[in-house]
């Protein structure tokens, strides 16, 4: 493998860059039940990083620690190249990370546009005080944060449901809304869980060119749980597998896709 | 064809983001703010300022702080009326500690110390959620009802145990006290109603307002983008407090003059102020408005139909608007939970597009 | 044995009395809670309007006598008549069975899958209606309650002679318990016995705890919902009447019986909202809580009347640590 530092190019021409995160032996248990067991792996700058595995084999626990709504008992969090100590899950987003979510959680009661602003949440910072009186501060960042996100929703395309209440929206659009908002922070590392999960064709083929569109114009590094593997293996750089909550494989789609204990995994294999 | 929208277009975010984007709701405003200003003041009387301008304003400010919290926050609180009551008893310390200070000040410094005091008291949100909260906000209600019952230095010692207001006046104008004149109460009031709408209208409008909403709509979601949920919370509960302290603080020094505060500030208040936010529209400042109007208007309304024409007991009549009130707040809840600001828009919606629906 | 011990004793033993009413109150909500999520703030109002029908049934009151009187110019206000207790809780329990048909029917049947905050303010709306029809039914003056024809008819009197001679004999200090608090203490219990024999082995109470697992597989069985809700609202009313007859025999049937009710709400918080011994045991403890603390602090240190708030403050405090109540279990957020 590459040195952690240094930047390397693919074989179809991406500059994959160096490791931003880093996750070493991590271990997360609920009660007695081990969600994940020690599984270390990174995410480089700039790709796309899937983490792949059946159901209940600790995906969605493993986007949660990263995200710092699970704490795991054990091992350690590196991001930007320090140790990331014990924090909120705001705070987490603080330092650039965004997130969607499976079971979409868009604010039903605001509108679509709402909903993209408070993705910005974390770039707004005028105080109480001056928000009071509106004209100055408080409207000109406004202003500034209102632009950032009408780019973001003119990019992928939900400009005529701008003002529309999300609770009226069809699912594939929540979803997309949902990634707008988690575009709008701008982040470092954007965290995707099963962006295409309940998708029909026609909608998964939106949401991954809109993926590889982030990717590539913003250059977004992007870690993404999914099901399909079809499209995760057209979609990703790299592809971790996990299985009962350890890891079995990481590697290119390829190397991937010739594992054996993946194979196993996913096919089955005889006990005898 | 009573809205004409055509050719009515913001070019800029900033006309997008004003409060009212339309032409027409923007001079209908301007108009029923020239009338509250210009002319009001010139008519009115001692029956109207009492019975509803005074009231329906003071409570307009306290529906509006609750809002930010119900509304908005989706903090439930039943403490309004002990909160209402710090506004009043700090009002009053302050009022008999500095005579010499303006009354706006004083409506300002107990609105602040009620912020502080809710903020106090909003500490447990950060981890009782729901009725939870709901409930342990009637602690303080009850405890601070109890508090400037018991505790004589609140009542500066007064034989009665009640609080009276001393004369005041803002600008040589007389406003407290029991000789005051109708119109000098009323525009002091309405100074602060107005600033309150626009304020909390800024608020809501701006990051602030969305965190809060956020908070209310998906807590665990909300803190995982970025939103401090205790910060959050907590600004929530300072600025609810802060309107319902001045509110109270009006209400005690302007409306009411004399205040014994189990029999003003009881848990009654906290649930009219509460049914108020329900009817009118629960994340609305129009809401607010509408609901205070309509829960002060309606007893009005009662007494004049049962009482003066039909000649029925007060306490019959009173009953009456019990199983008026508690009725409609189930029908608004069922039929219609976001309440009159939502009828107003339906009905403003259907105006718009009116003759021509389709 | 000292002065100041044997009245804080007697202090608890009282407390433990009061805390046998409020978690009578208290298990009106859990029934409900239970079964449909509904936090119901009206439970109160029910003891209220309970009572209130009972006693106006007992003296013969012509209901809504003053609104006819009001508005068709009359003056009727009793049938003439006197109603035998036993017959007039019968009525009153028809008529609380009514009334768990009529909010099912108008109110919570419109209101289903709503937010749980929602339905609590419904419930507010409720607390009001009632008690204005309550008012407008039988008249809003202090009315006292006795449910025996003569003193001491269905009391038995003097066991709390008994319990006094015997203590003075044994500690040199008798102890004084009101009558009307063992009677009350008794009736609980016999009361939540018989509710949880009821939820444990009949074809019914099967189904109510069928239901407060999970609407949707109990439905899918064949559990009639609606015929749950109004099941556990007329137990609901039946307890509410139970607690009103025993606060209302003590202190007269008026509005503040409403809100001594309002006291199962800290008990509830305390002990969790879906846990009937959580209710009890809970109940117990605000009731010992209070008076203890208005004996040794409230009174000699603060003024006094502390009983008004202390519920509250120790449930807030105590929720702060432990969200989930005593007998609640960890809830795990998940997104």
């Amino acid at each position: 493998m590459n040195a952690t530092a240094e930047s390397y190019t693919t074989e179809d021409g991406r500059t994959i860059g160096p490791v931003v995160m880093e996750m070493k032996n991590i271990t997360l248990r609920f009660g007695g039940v081990e969600a994940i067991k020690d599984i270390s792996f990174d995410i480089r700058e700039g790709e796309i990083r899937a983490i792949i595995g059946p159901n209940g084999a600790g995906k969605s626990s493993m986007l949660n620690v990263i995200s710092g709504f699970y704490v795991p008992q054990e091992g350690e969090v590196w991001y930007k190249g320090s140790r990331r100590p014990s924090m909120r899950p705001y705070q987490v987003a603080e330092q650039g990370i965004a997130r969607t979510f499976q079971n979409i959680a868009l604010f039903e009661g605001m509108s679509v546009l709402d909903n993209v602003m408070t993705g910005r949440l974390t770039h707004m910072n005028t105080g109480l005080f001056a928000q009071s009186f509106w004209k100055g501060k408080a409207e000109q960042e406004e202003i500034a944060n209102r632009e950032v996100a009408e780019k973001i929703i003119d990019f992928l395309e939900i400009q005529a449901i701008r003002k529309t209440p999300v609770s009226r929206l069809s699912y594939g659009l929540k979803k997309r809304v949902e990634l707008a908002r988690a575009l709008a922070a701008e982040p470092s590392i954007l965290l995707l869980d099963e962006p295409m999960a309940g998708m029909n064709v026609e909608e998964k083929e939106d949401m991954s060119r809109f993926i590889l569109d982030v990717n590539d114009e913003f250059g977004t590094t992007i870690a993404l749980i999914e099901h399909d593997m079809g499209v995760v293996m057209d979609l990703s750089d790299r592809v971790v597998v996990m299985d009962y909550g350890k890891k079995i494989g990481d590697g290119t789609p390829d190397d991937v896709r010739n594992n054996q204990d993946v194979i196993d995994a996913y096919l089955g294999v005889a006990h005898d | 064809m009573f809205y004409r929208e055509a050719g009515d277009f913001n070019t800029s975010y900033a006309e997008d983001q004003q409060t009212f984007p339309i032409k027409f709701d923007r001079y209908r405003y301007y108009v029923v703010l020239f009338i509250a200003i210009f002319v009001v003041p010139f008519i009115i009387n001692d029956y109207w300022a009492n019975s509803f301008l005074l009231p329906f304003l003071i409570y307009a400010i306290a529906a509006i702080g609750l809002n930010i919290l119900v509304g908005y926050c989706g903090q439930v609180s039943l403490g309004t009326g002990g909160f209402m009551a710090v506004g009043a008893y700090a009002c009053y310390k302050l009022m008999t500690a500095m005579p010499d200070v303006s009354m706006f000040i004083h409506v300002l410094l107990a609105g602040l110390i009620t912020a502080a005091v809710g903020v106090l008291f909003g500490l447990p949100s950060l981890r009782i959620k729901g009725f939870y909260l709901a409930v342990a906000t009637l602690a303080a209600q009850f405890f601070l009802v109890w508090l400037f019952n018991r505790v004589p230095w609140f009542y500066n010692y007064s034989a009665s145990g009640q609080i009276n207001a001393p004369e005041r006046d803002t600008f040589g104008i007389l406003i407290t006290g029991p000789n005051t004149e109708a119109w000098a109460t009323y525009m002091f009031c309405l100074i602060f109603t107005i600033a309150s709408a626009l304020v909390a209208r800024n608020l809501t409008r701006g990051s602030v307002g969305r965190k809060w909403m956020a908070i209310r709509d998906m807590d665990i979601a909300a803190e995982i983008i970025g939103v401090n949920p205790l910060r959050a919370k907590l600004t929530a509960f300072a600025v609810s407090s802060f309107f319902i302290g001045i509110s109270g603080a009006l209400f005690f020094s302007i409306y009411l003059g004399a205040v014994e505060v189990g029999e003003v500030f009881g848990i009654t208040k906290s649930f009219l102020v509460l049914f108020m936010i329900i009817i009118g529209g629960l994340g609305s400042i129009f809401g607010s408005f509408a609901g205070a109007a309509f829960l002060v208007l309606l007893p009005v309304l009662l007494k004049i139909v049962g009482v003066d024409w039909l000649g029925w007991p007060t306490d019959i009549v009173a009953h009456l608007q019990l199983v008026i009130v508690g009725g409609l707040i189930v029908v608004f809840l069922i039929a219609e939970p976001h309440g009159l600001a939502q009828l107003w828009r339906v009905a403003k919606e259907k105006l718009r597009l009116w003759p021509f629906p389709h | 044995m000292p002065e100041q011990l044997a009245f804080t004793i007697e202090v608890f033993l009282n407390g433990l009395m009061a805390g046998v009413l409020y978690a009578l109150v208290a298990l009106g909500f859990v029934l409900i809670y239970k079964a449909s999520g509904i936090f119901n703030y009206a439970q109160g109002v029910m003891a209220l309007f309970a009572a209130m029908t009972l006693v106006g049934i007992q003296n013969g009151q012509v209901p809504f006598s003053h609104l006819i009187n009001a508005i068709l110019g009359t003056d009727v206000h009793h049938f003439g008549w006197h109603v035998h207790s036993a017959i007039a809780i019968v009525f009153t329990v028809a008529v609380m069975v009514l009334l768990a048909v009529c909010v099912q029917r108008f109110v919570f049947r419109h209101l289903v899958g709503q937010e749980p905050i929602i339905l609590f303010m419904a419930t507010i709306g409720l607390a009001y209606f009632l008690e204005g029809v309550a008012d407008l039914m039988w008249g809003s003056e202090i009315k006292s309650l006795n449910v025996c024809a003569t003193e001491g008819a269905c009391l038995p009197q003097g066991l709390n002679m008994w319990i006094d001679e015997t203590t003075y004999n044994a500690f040199g200090y008798g102890f004084f318990i009101d009558n009307l608090d063992i009677v009350a203490s008794i009736v609980a219990i016999i009361l939540v016995v018989g509710l949880v024999m009821f939820a444990q082995y009949t074809k019914q109470g099967r189904a109510m705890r069928a239901v407060a697992d999970d609407h949707q597989a109990a439905l899918s069985v064949g559990v009639s919902l609606n015929f749950i809700w109004i099941l556990v609202w007329s137990l609901a009313g039946f307890v509410a009447l139970v607690a009103g007859i025993m606060w209302g025999a003590k202190s007269g049937v008026q509005f503040s019986l409403s809100l001594i009710a309002l006291k199962a709400l800290p008990v509830l918080m305390l002990g969790g909202f879906t846990s009937i011994p959580g209710a009890i045991v809970g109940g117990l403890i605000i009731g010992v809580g209070e008076k203890l603390f208005e004996f040794l602090i409230g009174a000699p240190f603060l003024g006094g009347a502390t009983e008004n708030w202390f519920a509250y403050m120790l449930a807030l405090l105590f929720l702060v640590f432990r969200p989930q109540g005593l007998f609640g279990e960890k809830i795990i957020e998940r997104v």
